[in-house]
């Protein structure tokens, strides 16, 4: 009964159509929600760089979006460090760049958003410089903010974040405990060469005496080494803009 | 409906009382006699997968009760006409559908949750409880009693990851929900006391033990012996 090849395609094809309408109406009636929460997650993760995940964890969806505010201004820039208001006819915000999709492109046409963390309502009064960072983990992308104090030297702090490392090794990259292991750390060695700061093979040992190490994941070195060329490439895509700024504070102190 | 169905439909009478003792023990079997974890052992992977955490696992709980009865009660009310010979992918399409909508839901609604657990919302389809209910049961069963079989082995597996988990949660984090109990408990004895986690019970080793200690329990209370 009700087996003949006609029934079966017919059947098929109407429950391919009903279940497709379903999902695809579901996804435009979420779709704006789904933006939205994107975006709150976005700014979580800035300000994770710059303030504790407890404090930000407090704060309801509403505050986070007030917080964020009035403590931070955007700026995009080139890969020679210059601003960049409009491509192609189309005004750039940062909140515009995808930084996933412009790791695609050659980096002299990528464009890189810069993060400035200020007092309230003051925008001249930085506190901070929060760069984005993208690349790969061991299984997928790896993404984060790093924070530079003033001195453009400084790691303020860090957030990492990825898409499939594995859990309870490579995915303790999101631990508050593994991220506070930057704080404090410079990027620049003695000789004005940049050099970031490495995540090293191996656990446990003190590294509070060396300025560009720090403790590694114990069973999660090929993630600590994407998160190492994650840092070393995206400081060195930045370099243009964080010289500048030294230059700028430099001049500023004397 | 198809020849290869599995059970027979059971006959009832038109005016079966809306929860009669039949009906209840649709509920009550897969609780403890019959449960689809520790009898049946299904849905293995994802009760070792999701829960470190009370939290996560709760909303895992509530998605697979979700899928279970919502395909349950789909895929019965179309059991006369899903053809015989490509019930599975019906089964399967209508199953991946229920848990893209909650996959969807979840992005837009609980955004951390949906990130939290991640792939482990997709991989219901592949929990083997929801496609096992739905061959042996919706597949030759009325919509009503449908529901209430997927509903009687969801709330089987929850109750059992949910116990996993919070042993898992207490023994690994030191914490309950999020609460830190351990810091309560560590306090009443003086500052210089600390109650130390088990970082066993964070890493799927641990569901695996305190898994097996479930069993054991359950086995040795009922005298379930596997044939």
């Amino acid at each position: 009964m009700q087996q003949s090849n006609t029934y079966i395609i017919t059947f098929s094809v109407i429950l391919t159509v009903i279940l497709g309408l379903l999902l695809s109406g579901t996804s435009q009636v979420l779709g704006p929600m789904q933006k939205e929460a994107i975006a709150l997650d976005n700014k979580k993760q800035i300000l994770g760089a710059l303030i504790s995940g407890d404090e930000i964890a407090a704060m309801s969806p509403k505050e986070v979006n007030a917080y964020y505010e009035s403590r931070v201004s955007t700026v995009v820039v080139d890969i020679n460090g210059k601003e960049v208001t409009e491509q192609d006819g189309v005004a750039v915000t940062a909140e515009t760049v995808d930084v996933a999709k412009n790791y695609k492109k050659p980096k002299e046409e990528r464009l890189f958003p810069v993060y400035i963390y200020h007092a309230e309502g003051n925008p001249d009064d930085v506190a901070n410089y929060v760069l984005p960072l993208y690349g790969a983990g061991l299984w997928n992308a790896i993404w984060g903010y790093i924070a530079l104090d003033t001195d453009m030297n400084t790691v303020g702090g860090i957030t990492l974040a990825h898409a499939g490392e594995t859990p309870g090794l490579g995915a303790r990259i999101t631990d508050s405990e593994v991220q506070s292991r930057y704080v404090g750390k410079t990027i620049y060695d003695e000789s004005g060469k940049l050099v970031a700061v490495e995540m090293q093979k191996g656990e446990g040992i003190d590294y509070s005496n060396s300025p560009h190490k720090v403790d590694g994941m114990s069973g999660a070195t090929i993630t600590g080494k994407g998160v190492n060329n994650m840092l070393y490439n995206y400081l060195n895509y930045y370099q243009a803009y964080i010289e500048s700024k030294k230059s700028s504070t430099a001049v500023a102190a004397l | 409906m198809s020849a290869e169905t599995v059970e027979k439909a059971i006959v009832t009478k038109s005016a079966e009382a809306l929860l009669s003792k039949r009906r209840k023990k649709l509920i009550s079997d897969p609780l403890v006699d019959d449960n689809p974890v520790t009898i049946q052992v299904l849905g293995i992977c994802s009760a070792l997968a999701v829960t470190t955490q009370m939290k996560p696992t709760l909303v895992m709980a509530i998605a697979v009760i979700f899928v279970v009865v919502m395909s349950n009660f789909v895929i019965s009310l179309m059991r006369n006409t899903v053809p015989g010979r490509v019930r599975i992918i019906v089964q399967l399409a209508v199953v991946a559908t229920l848990v893209t909508l909650v996959n969807e839901v979840l992005k837009a609604f609980a955004y951390d949750m949906y990130k939290e657990l991640s792939v482990f919302v997709g991989l219901i389809i592949t929990n083997c409880i929801v496609m096992g209910r739905l061959e042996a049961f919706a597949m030759g069963n009325k919509p009503y009693d449908s529901v209430l079989d997927g509903f009687g082995s969801a709330l089987g597996y929850s109750w059992i990851i949910l116990a996993v988990a919070f042993f898992r949660e207490l023994l690994g984090s030191g914490a309950v929900f999020g609460v830190p109990v351990y810091d309560y408990i560590s306090s009443l004895f003086g500052p210089d006391f600390t109650l130390a986690t088990n970082g066993l019970m964070v890493s799927p080793v641990g569901a695996f033990m305190i898994l097996g200690i479930i069993i054991w329990v359950q086995r040795t209370k009922t005298g379930y012996v596997e044939h």
